[in-house]
């Protein structure tokens, strides 16, 4: 059977270049970078060049460059670190209502420990309104994390001019760019951040690593307590053959080419199939990202049946998730429940090709026929 | 590739049983919400005080879909009596079991099947099922 992979938000295969750097630091080049000795001072230098990848990718300086476990721990990190730094000078941190639940789990953690939080809302395509932030900021604000792209939707918020608005009040600034960086290119000047999140996996590196960007000068409590590495900022021994993974997919990272195919899928998807709907922006969108609502059927039905015919794709719907309520960010562009549960993400990658799309837009037509034809909601074609 | 779902869930739900409307039901039921994302109806026939015949429609997930179907299957031929004492644990492990997170929909196709001969009671004998609930507030007991 055909297998096509439309998932790549949720994961990327490791490119085999990156298998292939990361290879000799498990057991040839196995050394402590921490140590003094040449065994050591073999994985220091792989660890100094990965980072020295990762700036050049960022548009940072090398010691801005902070490895971490993966994006959840880099926005925890730089969330809780900005927090337990600067609560001396306030205690309100503004954010936005879809963000990615490492940022708002993070933000409830802090909610519990004393910090007031302010959850901005977003339009109809799940833009953020840079002026809101503005008239959320108060004296009292030391923090304002904005997503530079959306993981469910795609939606690429205005950064740039969010960050400008930010630092004008002298409040730091942090984006979590887990989905947008190696797809789209990324300065941390050009952006104006103080802090940006990254993961290696999302972009055809190793699971288990990431970076969290540090703009010099700015006041993170540690992440972790123990040895003094990553310059104090963040202990433990170094996941040597995971960075040095991260730096190959840096050095591998292109500019996403696969916005042709998606707009294929996406024209396909909303002739062929009645009464569904584009979630996100038509536009100022991830090139990789497409998200729609097939009205009268439930997502979890549609991934089986997809699966059932070897294509991977996601859903917001509850029913995958474990929790009541389908995805936060689906309702807070305004979409009613029952359009919620019956979302469908595909998301494109390196590999896809355009037999791929002609695959889907054959699949998914009838299976979405089969489950309207059972659904209560389904009145017929109105 | 690695389902979620035991064999039997996966056929009731690619194949359901007794799926589509029913003319001229004797009894119809309509469970769950679109805020959790399932909705059932359930509709029966009665001859003899035995259902003769019973359809669904559903929209919901996997489990759900295939809960309608195996709740159908269950009491179709049977007394009423004998049908009301079918029970989500029985749907659940006529279809070789079911995740935890998805007993939920057990629970709704049981309460389906009650909604509609509570219903077909009221219009024949003007009293419904002595202990039963319409369920129509969001199911959060059901631990999604």
């Amino acid at each position: 059977m055909k297998k096509i992979y439309l998932d790549n938000a949720a994961t990327t295969p490791a490119h085999p270049d990156v298998v292939l750097a990361m290879q000799p630091y498990f057991s040839d080049k196995f050394g402590n970078p921490s140590s003094i000795h040449a065994f050591g001072q073999e994985t220091r230098s792989a660890v100094e060049a990965a980072r020295e990848k990762v700036a050049r990718l960022i548009g940072s300086s090398v010691e801005e460059v902070v490895f971490t476990s993966g994006g959840t721990e880099s926005d925890n990190f730089a969330l809780e670190g900005v927090a337990f730094a600067n609560e001396g000078k306030g205690k309100h941190i503004v954010t936005s209502k879809i963000e990615h639940h490492a940022v708002l789990e993070c933000c409830e953690f802090l909610k519990k420990r004393g910090f007031e939080i302010t959850y901005l809302p977003v339009d109809q395509y799940g833009l953020v309104d840079p002026q809101q932030v503005k008239k959320a900021i108060t004296d009292q604000t030391i923090l304002v994390s904005i997503m530079h792209a959306n993981n469910e939707i795609g939606t690429v918020e205005p950064i740039a001019e969010i960050a400008k608005i930010v630092k004008e009040k002298g409040v730091y600034f942090h984006t979590d760019a887990v989905q947008t960086t190696g797809h789209l290119p990324i300065d941390v000047k050009e952006l104006g951040v103080d802090l940006l999140s990254l993961s290696a996996h999302k972009f055809y590196g190793p699971k288990g690593v990431g970076a969290l960007y540090i703009k010099k000068g700015a006041k993170l409590v540690s992440f972790l307590h123990g040895g003094g590495q990553e310059r104090g900022r963040r202990a433990s021994t170094e996941n040597v053959p995971g960075i040095v993974g991260l730096g190959a997919a840096c050095a591998l990272a292109q500019v996403s080419k696969v916005a042709p195919l998606r707009d294929k899928l996406m024209q396909g998807i909303l002739s062929r199939i009645p009464e569904t709907r584009l979630n996100g922006h038509p536009t100022l969108r991830l090139p990789n990202n497409l998200n729609v609502s097939i009205k009268y059927v439930e997502g979890e039905s549609l991934l089986l049946n997809l699966d059932l015919q070897g294509i991977a794709a996601s859903t917001g719907s509850a029913c995958t998730s474990g929790s009541l309520d389908p995805s936060h960010v689906l309702l807070a562009i305004g979409l009613p429940h029952e359009e919620a549960h019956g979302s469908l993400r595909f998301t494109l990658g390196q590999a896809t090709t355009e037999e791929d799309i002609d695959y889907v837009l054959e699949a998914l037509p009838p299976i979405v026929q089969k489950l309207r034809s059972m659904s209560p909601l389904y009145k017929g074609a109105k | 590739m690695a389902q979620p779902y035991s064999d039997k869930v996966m056929d009731h739900f690619m194949h359901p049983r007794n799926v589509g409307e029913m003319e001229n039901p004797d009894g119809v039921g309509k469970v769950g919400n679109p805020i959790c994302g399932d909705i059932m109806e359930m509709y029966i026939k009665v001859k003899d005080n035995t259902i003769v015949d019973a359809k669904f429609k559903t929209f919901g997930c996997g489990a759900a879909i295939a809960t309608s179907s195996m709740a159908t299957e269950l009491v179709k031929g049977k007394p009423i009596e004998e049908a009301l004492k079918l029970t989500n644990k029985a749907v659940a492990e006529a279809l070789g079991g079911l995740p935890a997170v998805k007993m939920h929909c057990s629970v709704l196709a049981e309460e389906a099947f009650k909604a509609a001969v509570n219903d077909y009671l009221i219009k024949t004998t003007g009293k419904g099922l002595p202990d039963f609930k319409p369920h129509d507030e969001p199911l959060t007991e059901h631990g999604h």
